[in-house]
């Protein structure tokens, strides 16, 4: 399905395919991410939400389709365009992704170090100020182990946004992380977004953050987008898909144990 | 019958693929070698770690297979009234043949072990990725400077190898079995040539070069491997992989080399 937005879309995807070897996740999305505003894309387990941000990231080859971000379509673009465009964008993994020979303040100063010829006072300046941002000022030295989980998510953030992308991505921000630090970690989604003005993307299926946190939302299932549309509109939804997960109702299907053992012990008598 | 042979097909395009992916890794690396900007530090630190922290193995082998060599050496050469020989007994074996492969396994074994397990943890734990997404190449930011100081510390670590395996043999020869010194020393001398010295620092070279970019594209590879969906247990099954492979591949380029420069 193609959605339609007021705003001009910072990421327009068109009939994207997406095969694991026989396995088909990704089967036709259209989807228009609107610029300045936080969208989420929201789905069970396995719905290819995952695989959608690795295209968009262009960390994973579709069959087919596309997807124009920032004026270029990461499908067909060449490795040096793909790169360009990665340095207007910023990503904070699921896990993090920091590099544990490196120390928290190393980290977020690499993409700097890489990518510009600031003089190292005003790198340790700018590291400071984003380390700031995620309030994680006195966590500059310590090395990635001697962080929490949510500290590890706000390390990630901080490096992920010291370069101000104009698109910033996020894979399961809140996942494993406890509800106030999830929360916490919400309330900086949207002081980023207030604060830096940037295109938010999050990947997530936690309800609760998905309200807090989303101007728009995409729903995924089985590889298809079956909605998009504001938060309000996705509540009124009468998507039966949609119904379910948002009232948490078991997918059909699911075996009930009780059941399974006693035809498995009727059978055997 | 049929099941046999598509698993015969299945595991020869296999190996194809891993040793197209290899080559094409070092087509990369040596592309991205040739392209600014140049930074020294990254090397430095893998020199480090593959060639310095190497040095207490290299100087300990070194010497133990210098003093076996000289030990057997003398029991044989003994046998024909010919002990005069030791020198350049244990000199051509050590810096021809044994020097080389015995560094390259030992580097095989404690860094090429290590850089295949810490490539694969980057890849699985996204870190690589965290790489891309940030725009820097991981071909050239995490292994090119792994091959450079492949290339660079083997040769060292071997020429170290060579003098301190030569000086166990001296030890054992002139020291222990009373081999008078000048005919050990010039032994050496006189049977050593420069063409024994290249051959020696060719292999050396390869082997360098070998062994580092087989243990990074095994780990750097791994989610493409059998092993990737394996996480942890993944990363030791590439390692072994990894250092098997490595050994193997230095034990037959040795023969090839030695073959071909003869």
């Amino acid at each position: 399905m193609t959605n339609t937005s007021s705003n001009a879309p910072s990421i327009r995807i068109r009939d994207l395919y997406v095969d694991y070897g026989a396995r088909h996740i990704l089967k036709g999305v259209n989807l228009d991410i609107p610029s300045g505003k936080i969208t989420v894309i929201m789905g069970g387990s396995g719905a290819g939400k995952s695989t959608l941000l690795r295209c968009i990231l262009g960390l994973k080859k579709p069959v087919s389709g596309s997807i124009c971000m920032l004026g270029k379509d990461v499908v067909t673009a060449s490795l040096k365009e793909i790169y360009a465009l990665r340095k207007e964008m910023g990503v904070a993994f699921q896990g993090g992704a920091l590099f544990s020979s490196m120390s928290v303040a190393e980290n977020i100063q690499l993409p700097l170090h890489e990518h510009t010829s600031l003089d190292q006072h005003t790198i340790e300046i700018m590291t400071r100020i984003k380390l700031d941002m995620v309030n994680m000022l006195d966590a500059e030295k310590l090395m990635p182990s001697e962080l929490s989980g949510g500290m590890t998510k706000r390390a990630a953030l901080a490096r992920a946004i010291i370069m101000d992308p104009k698109l910033l991505f996020f894979d399961e921000p809140s996942a494993g992380l406890d509800p106030s630090t999830a929360a916490e970690l919400d309330d900086l989604i949207l002081k980023l977004k207030g604060g830096l003005r940037m295109t938010i993307v999050v990947v997530t299926h936690e309800m609760e953050s998905i309200f807090k946190i989303a101007d728009y939302i995409a729903v995924m299932s089985e590889g298809e987008l079956i909605a998009a549309g504001t938060p309000e509109e996705i509540r009124a939804s009468t998507h039966e898909v949609v119904q379910d997960y948002l009232n948490r109702k078991p997918r059909e299907g699911i075996v009930d144990a009780d059941e399974h053992l006693r035809a498995l012990t009727e059978g055997s008598d | 019958m049929q099941n046999f042979l598509e698993r015969i097909g299945e595991r020869t395009l296999g190996i194809l693929e891993e040793t197209g992916r290899t080559t094409s890794l070092l087509v990369v690396v040596l592309f991205h070698m040739l392209q600014p900007p140049y930074r020294l530090y990254p090397i430095v630190r893998q020199i480090y770690f593959i060639g310095a922290r190497s040095l207490t193995l290299i100087l300990f082998s070194g010497l133990t297979i210098g003093m076996v060599l000289g030990l057997q050496f003398y029991n044989i050469l003994e046998r024909f009234g010919a002990v005069d020989l030791l020198g350049s007994g244990v000199a051509l074996s050590v810096i021809r043949e044994l020097g080389p492969v015995m560094t390259a396994l030992m580097v095989v074994g404690r860094a090429g072990s290590s850089i295949t397990a810490e490539l694969g943890i980057m890849r699985i734990t996204e870190q690589v990725d965290a790489l891309e997404c940030m725009a820097i190449s991981p071909d050239k930011y995490l292994v090119a400077p792994k091959v450079v100081a492949g290339l660079i510390s083997v040769p060292l670590l071997t020429s170290i190898f060579d003098f301190v395996a030569m000086f166990g043999g001296y030890f054992v020869g002139v020291v222990m079995f009373g081999v008078a010194e000048g005919s050990y020393m010039n032994g050496m001398i006189d049977a050593v040539q420069w063409e024994d010295v290249r051959l020696g620092l060719v292999k050396s070279i390869i082997f360098g070069g070998l062994v580092t970019l087989i243990c990074c594209a095994k780990g750097f590879y791994m989610h493409l491997s059998k092993a990737g969906s394996q996480g942890a247990e993944g990363v030791s099954h590439v390692t072994t992989d990894a250092v098997v492979l490595s050994s193997i591949s230095v034990l037959f380029s040795d023969f090839l080399i030695g073959a071909l420069m003869q």
